[in-house]
């Protein structure tokens, strides 16, 4: 799917859209490491500018911290400088937010250029403490070693005001260097509808149904 | 960073048009409002507009509604069962919670407190109280303090300004719950929101008598605590006034209980949760502009993670937005009066030539009104007046410590006892630590919580007596130990 993207986006001018893409046995990150590197290297080679790996969250909450951070180094050396790499954790699998700490630490730690909440598959998933804590865990980490790590919530935005909540938390958390999608990004397609939705009321006055905007 | 957004947060004002403010008002007494002779204009303290005109009582306004109390207490109020008093607690419980927004709005024009705090703090904690001590009012023979337990007749309850709604509720509450009727006086800057409660007592038909409001400053205060048809008296305020009143009643048979000053150590130790605990400081001192006898205003910090503390809080700190109290998104308001003010800034410059070192974050003050930027001192020592002396405003003294023993040592190193807090993540610390403080109040990894059924009260000069609870009950009944 990755070639099929990038082929269309080419035809239609959207050279400048890097085209990102799931790896690592998404969701569930229950595969081997050969199949994960493999995995990812396919989706580089088809043309993917952005790799979001999940976690194993089964050798997390095990204790077997070492060999998350082992995994994540070994898809960092995958992406090389080819692809920009986000880890994802599945907060709603690690539940605790001294896990969701220790997962940012450790990512960071392995190279990632992005944190990621959640792979959308699992509830809850971005919920606003869940993403307060990775951002403190971003803004020690840029005070410890001047990198600025990126913080992408997914799962669980909704509406407009929820995506206004979470811009509040970057700005009063990591400042204002963060509003920028090279460090802050929102995944959340039922959003986009809202968005819209929010637009065309200012426009026309009506917050219409949703049946008036595509759901795709 | 080339397309980083600037983020501005509009205003957010919350209306006023919720109340009505009468241009005069009088007392409260026998459930009817009756004119005073003199007035005192009662002001805005975050724009020093002048809400409306106070009736200052003299002796014939504290006699009558003495009377009034008495004779409420001896026809209806003690007569009545616990289950009848009970259903009117109720009801006042939920007309507080009914016009509860009325109740925020007048609250947060007269004190300066922000909105959000009045709002979801100060007013649904007042309506709590009643609704704690309704439930009472039917069980009292089972609260541990005797069979059959009497009320004590009537009470003087003279209230501070620094949560004026709630310091009634924990007032009239117990009192009423316990069959007592109430001469209650409201601070002289911050008498609205008990003028509205008067409104609530005659629309839940309370009996005429059993609440009397009278409105007035410090000579009015001294009525009620010299008046021999009173029975007890219920204080809160500053230590200074409380050792007046304990002399003015030690030849008297009042029972009395003091709620008084504060100078709480917020201890933290090096296992701490440093953001949560950032939170906490936070909490503890700048809450109500600080104007909190609980205030967490002695922040003791481990050594080896002070620096690390001290950052944090500064970067924190330059987050807080001071201004407008009808604002929702205010964090910190105004101080409450000119006097108050005048006391921070000159225990401030205290601070400075003492030679602790001030600290503010950038912080842009209306011009009008009464305003202090939330402050810390660094490098104080026990020997500062700062470490010392009740502030009561947003101002942190910040000093460290290098063994648990030492932060106890210092903890206690104070002729006060209200409140402590302490920070760490293991549990064995922090019970061993909570035994060997000396305050009433002890918050874990938290501050500045409160709950109607927790009794609140000081060790040292912080106080006599508990509020709150099964203990506070204690204060407003007879045959109990401490008679």
């Amino acid at each position: 799917m990755v070639g099929v993207a990038r082929k269309h986006l080419d035809l239609i001018g959207g050279q400048h859209v890097p085209v990102a893409a799931v790896s690592t046995a998404f969701p569930s990150g229950r595969a081997s490491m050969p199949v994960k590197i493999q995995d990812t290297q396919d989706a580089i080679d088809a043309g993917a500018a952005e790799i979001d790996m999940v976690i194993d969250r089964g050798a997390f909450l095990a204790g077997r911290y070492i060999d998350v951070f082992n995994e994540i180094v070994q898809i960092r050396q995958v992406c090389g400088d080819k692809a920009h790499l986000k880890v994802i954790f599945e907060t709603g699998e690690l539940v605790t937010y001294d896990n969701v700490r220790k997962a940012s630490f450790l990512a960071m730690a392995a190279g990632a250029d992005f944190i990621k909440t959640s792979t959308g598959k699992v509830a809850p998933a971005a919920t606003p403490p869940v993403v307060l804590v990775m951002l403190e865990a971003v803004r020690d980490f840029y005070e410890m070693t001047q990198v600025r790590i990126g913080v992408k919530p997914a799962g669980g935005i909704r509406n407009t005001k929820d995506a206004i909540k979470q811009l509040v938390l970057v700005n009063e958390t990591v400042g204002p260097d963060w509003l920028n999608p090279k460090l802050f990004r929102i995944g959340a397609s039922a959003l986009l509808n809202d968005l819209l939705m929010q637009r065309m009321k200012m426009d026309d006055g009506y917050y219409t149904s949703p049946q008036y905007v595509t759901m795709d | 960073m080339e397309t980083t957004m600037t983020f501005e947060y509009d205003p957010a004002p919350e209306s006023r048009a919720i109340v009505t403010i009468k241009p005069k008002y009088g007392h409260f007494i026998a459930g009817k409002f009756v004119a005073g002779s003199k007035h005192f204009p009662t002001i805005n303290p975050a724009n020093e507009e002048v809400l409306s005109q106070i009736a200052l009582a003299g002796k014939a306004d504290v006699d009558a509604a003495v009377k009034a109390a008495r004779k409420a207490y001896t026809n209806t109020w003690s007569k009545m069962s616990g289950k009848e008093r009970g259903k009117y607690l109720y009801r006042i419980a939920r007309i507080m919670q009914e016009r509860a927004r009325e109740f925020a709005v007048l609250e947060t024009l007269d004190n300066g407190k922000p909105i959000r705090e009045s709002r979801d703090t100060d007013i649904p904690l007042a309506a709590a109280h009643f609704f704690y001590h309704a439930g009472w009012a039917d069980k009292l023979e089972y609260a541990g303090l005797g069979t059959s337990p009497k009320p004590l007749g009537v009470a003087g309850q003279i209230i501070p300004w620094n949560f004026p709604l709630l310091m009634l509720a924990w007032k009239v509450a117990p009192a009423l719950a316990a069959g007592n009727t109430v001469v209650l006086k409201p601070a002289e800057s911050t008498p609205l929101t008990a003028l509205l409660f008067a409104e609530v007592c005659q629309q839940a038909e309370l009996p005429a008598g059993v609440v009397n409001i009278v409105t007035g400053d410090g000579s009015t205060g001294a009525l009620i605590v010299n008046h021999p048809g009173i029975d007890k008296i219920a204080f809160t305020g500053s230590t200074e006034v409380g050792k007046i009143i304990a002399r003015a009643v030690a030849p008297t048979n009042k029972s009395v209980t003091l709620e008084l000053g504060g100078k709480a150590a917020n201890i933290v130790f090096d296992d701490a949760p440093i953001d949560e605990t950032v939170e906490g400081i936070v909490n503890g001192i700048f809450f109500n502009q600080g104007h909190v006898c609980c205030a967490g205003s002695r922040l003791l910090l481990q050594e080896n993670v002070a620096e690390e503390v001290l950052h944090k809080l500064k970067n924190r700190m330059e987050k807080i937005r001071v201004g407008d109290p009808m604002d929702k998104n205010t964090d910190v308001g105004a101080i409450n009066s000119k006097e108050q003010l005048a006391k921070i800034i000159e225990l401030a410059a205290v601070g400075d030539s003492e030679g602790a070192e001030r600290w503010s974050p950038e912080c842009k003050l209306p011009s009008k009104g009464f305003w202090f930027a939330p402050t810390i001192f660094t490098g104080v020592t026990q020997a500062h007046r700062i470490a010392r002396e009740e502030i009561f405003g947003p101002v942190l003294s910040v000093l460290t410590f290098r063994t648990p023993a030492e932060a106890i040592e210092k903890a206690n190193n104070t002729p006060f006892g209200l409140s402590a807090g302490i920070w760490s993540e293991k549990g064995s610390r922090t019970l061993w630590a909570s035994q060997q403080l000396r305050a009433g109040v002890i918050w874990a990894n938290t501050f500045n919580k409160f709950d109607p059924t927790s009794p609140f009260g000081g060790y040292k000069e912080s106080g006599w007596g508990r509020e709150g609870g099964r203990h506070g009950l204690a204060a407003y009944l007879k045959g109990v130990s401490h008679e």
